[in-house]
């Protein structure tokens, strides 16, 4: 893997993992509304895919979706604005956490309940299709998704019509409180796609070459005319699910094992030791992201907050 | 050159016919215009539940007139993705009460993408919903407009002509907004073995060539001045009915057709009210929480000083629509009904 493509995947881990840091501080100290549901730990699987992905490839985010957006290219002012309920906003402040997305940037603004987005993430693929655009769709899920009925349609109708499409689940393990296993009448969570007749496949989520690799070839797959499939990424939210959570439902001994699989963690040792940083030069990029989430910040707190003439104007097209 | 060109051209046809042309016309001018739904475009099937698309899928191909499995999240879902994307689908569920199925899509999707977005997206989509009680049990004849007006966010049509059908539907297929397009299964006018019982099917001429109605005109159906009665879809020929009856009392009805209820025409209902003072709202949609509340509270909101008696909701009952047709009469709001209650005014 080349040099230029790992200290790109390194620094846009980094910067998900220090905005969400960012964010959880100014949370806890009352400067930002509503709820957050953090992705400290997940890193590697959206910045493995988007990696993959130019502007007029689309993807598809769930109510976690920090993390896609970024490595998407949603710029951090207009995520920090959004979050902060500014009208510089990704979504003029109409979103908040649960929604920030930029479609100049192929982020559709996130979609936040539960597979809510899956049939839509196949209608956009059909639409690509029916213009035979040659851009890919790529819809992020959660584990605890898989047992919505939209997810059911939606997999099955890009199924049929052989769409370009990759559904990217990201399994940690747990919907909110709930662990996977105890939820589904299957052995693995992939045993699900043979019943709809789409190819699926199961990925280290900590390791972001890993993921990156994959979807690489899944897009190159489908650039043959294949398609839809499904990636499991295996990850782990290092976080509780969402504000208010202390992860008192899972044991200690399993968050330290998968926080030894920490994937900024490796990224680093790896570029490291294949010498391309050496540690003095990982503090700076650290720095420079601090710099940049604070100007963020800034920019987020001297913004106007959103008109409420636009409630109206914002409801028809 | 097609007759569709010449200006001057009309045609009698029912509405299941003006929406067929309305759907072909809008096809072939525009590329990103697209059917999906279930037994649209089948060889040797429906055409749609009631007629709509027979034929379509012959000349547009079964890619432009997209048969689905029966999932209708994920017919509301893929409409609303490839609306997102730059495609203008018209979706179809057969059935209005099969929108329930759908509703997470409609509601939370389709109605708040725009919003959430800070007015970024648009989702230009038209999902087609046939309703209204024709004997076929609680869960075929529900008239589900009321929910609708409920979600900021989608449009409400209702068309009771087939002249409105097709400038309405045009109109909808344009519209960057989602558009839930109610149309009243005695209304449609098909024939043969699929002629519904009871049927109205009013026919009408139709232009040829392409034109819209804006939203948010009603239409005077009859000028009367002593009493306004409002009603849409089915309800609109009931209260035509119902005014002719009343002439004989020489009581001179004026008969309203909002044609869409989102957006409404309060400034034509109010104009009409102020002249004649009373109004009686006839609906098909069950009564409590429903589109006939809404007009009366606006009303009195905004003219009460012109009412000379309490606005009068004529609507079917709060019951689940019954399926003997004994019941059923009983359910849906008759001429007599509506005869009855505007006596009571004068």
């Amino acid at each position: 893997m080349n040099k230029k493509l790992l200290l790109s995947m390194h620094r846009k881990m980094l910067t998900i993992r220090l905005f969400e840091e960012k964010l959880n501080s100014l949370f806890l100290q009352g400067q930002i509304p509503g709820t957050l549901h953090l992705y400290n730990g997940q890193e590697a699987c959206a910045v493995g895919v988007c990696e993959n992905l130019n502007d007029k490839d689309w993807i598809l985010s769930t109510h976690r979706p920090h993390g896609h957006a970024i490595a998407k290219g949603v710029s951090l002012q207009s995520m920090m604005a959004e979050l902060f309920a500014k009208e510089t906003g990704c979504c003029g402040g109409f979103g908040g956490s649960m929604h920030v997305g930029d479609i100049n940037k192929g982020s559709v603004p996130a979609i936040a309940i539960v597979g809510g987005n899956i049939p839509i993430a196949t209608g956009v693929a059909l639409s690509f299709k029916m213009q035979k655009r040659k851009n890919v769709v790529c819809c992020f899920l959660g584990d605890g998704a898989i047992n919505e009925g939209a997810f059911h349609e939606g997999v099955n109708m890009a199924s049929i019509w052989g769409l370009p499409l990759i559904f990217v689940c990201e399994n940690n393990l747990y919907g909110a409180s709930t662990r996977i296993e105890n939820m589904i009448g299957v052995e693995k969570l992939t045993d699900r796609l043979k019943g709809y007749g789409v190819k699926s496949f199961s990925v280290d989520g900590m390791d972001v070459t890993k993921v990156y690799t994959m979807i690489n070839n899944l897009i190159k797959k489908i650039k043959f005319g294949q398609g839809p499939f499904f990636l499991e990424c295996k990850t782990y939210r290092f976080v509780g699910h969402s504000r208010s959570d202390t992860n008192k439902y899972r044991q200690k001994s399993e968050e330290i094992f998968w926080k030894k699989k920490d994937p900024i963690i490796r990224i680093e040792k790896k570029l490291v030791k294949e010498k391309i940083l050496d540690t003095l030069s990982i503090d700076k990029i650290h720095e420079e992201i601090k710099h940049e989430l604070n100007q963020a910040v800034k920019f987020a707190k001297s913004s106007p907050h959103p008109k409420i003439l636009n409630m109206k104007k914002y409801v028809y097209a | 050159m097609s007759m569709r060109n010449n200006k001057n051209s009309t045609q009698k046809m029912t509405i299941a016919e003006s929406l067929r042309l309305t759907i072909q016309q809008e096809m072939e001018r525009d590329k990103k215009v697209f059917c999906i739904g279930e037994d649209i475009g089948i060889k040797g099937g429906f055409g749609g539940a009631f007629t709509v698309t027979l034929g379509l899928s012959e000349q547009f191909g079964h890619e432009r007139i997209l048969d689905t499995p029966i999932s209708e999240t994920g017919i509301a879902g893929v409409a609303i993705g490839a609306a997102l994307s730059g495609m203008r689908p018209i979706a179809d569920v057969q059935y209005s009460d099969f929108l329930f199925c759908a509703m997470d899509q409609l509601v939370n999707q389709a109605a708040k993408l725009r919003f959430m977005s800070g007015g970024k997206l648009k989702v230009p989509m038209v999902m087609r919903a046939p309703g209204g009680a024709t004997t076929r049990g609680s869960q075929h004849s529900q008239s589900l407009e009321s929910y609708f007006l409920h979600v900021p966010g989608l449009k409400v049509v209702c068309p009771s002509t087939a002249y409105d059908a097709k400038g309405l539907l045009t109109a909808a297929i344009r519209d960057d907004s989602p558009v839930l397009f109610f149309e009243h299964k005695l209304l449609y006018g098909s024939k043969g073995n699929r002629a519904e019982k009871g049927s109205i099917s009013p026919v009408g001429e139709v232009p040829l060539y392409d034109y819209t109605i804006p939203f948010g005109k009603a239409k005077i159906r009859k000028k009367g001045k002593d009493v306004t009665i409002l009603g849409k879809l089915r309800s609109v020929y009931t209260a035509l009915e119902a005014s002719k009856i009343l002439d004989q009392h020489t009581i001179s009805c004026e008969v309203i057709d909002p044609r869409t209820i989102v957006p409404f025409d309060s400034k034509l209902l109010f104009n009409s009210v102020k002249k004649t003072g009373r109004l009686v709202i006839v609906d098909e949609c069950t009564k409590t929480g429903g589109w006939a509340g809404e007009i009366s509270a606006l009303v009195q909101e905004n003219i009460f000083k012109y009412l000379k008696k309490p606005v009068v909701r004529v609507t079917a009952p709060d019951t689940p629509v019954p399926f003997a047709p004994k019941l059923e009469n009983f359910f849906i709001p008759q001429a007599k009904d509506v005869v009855k209650e505007v006596l009571k005014l004068f």
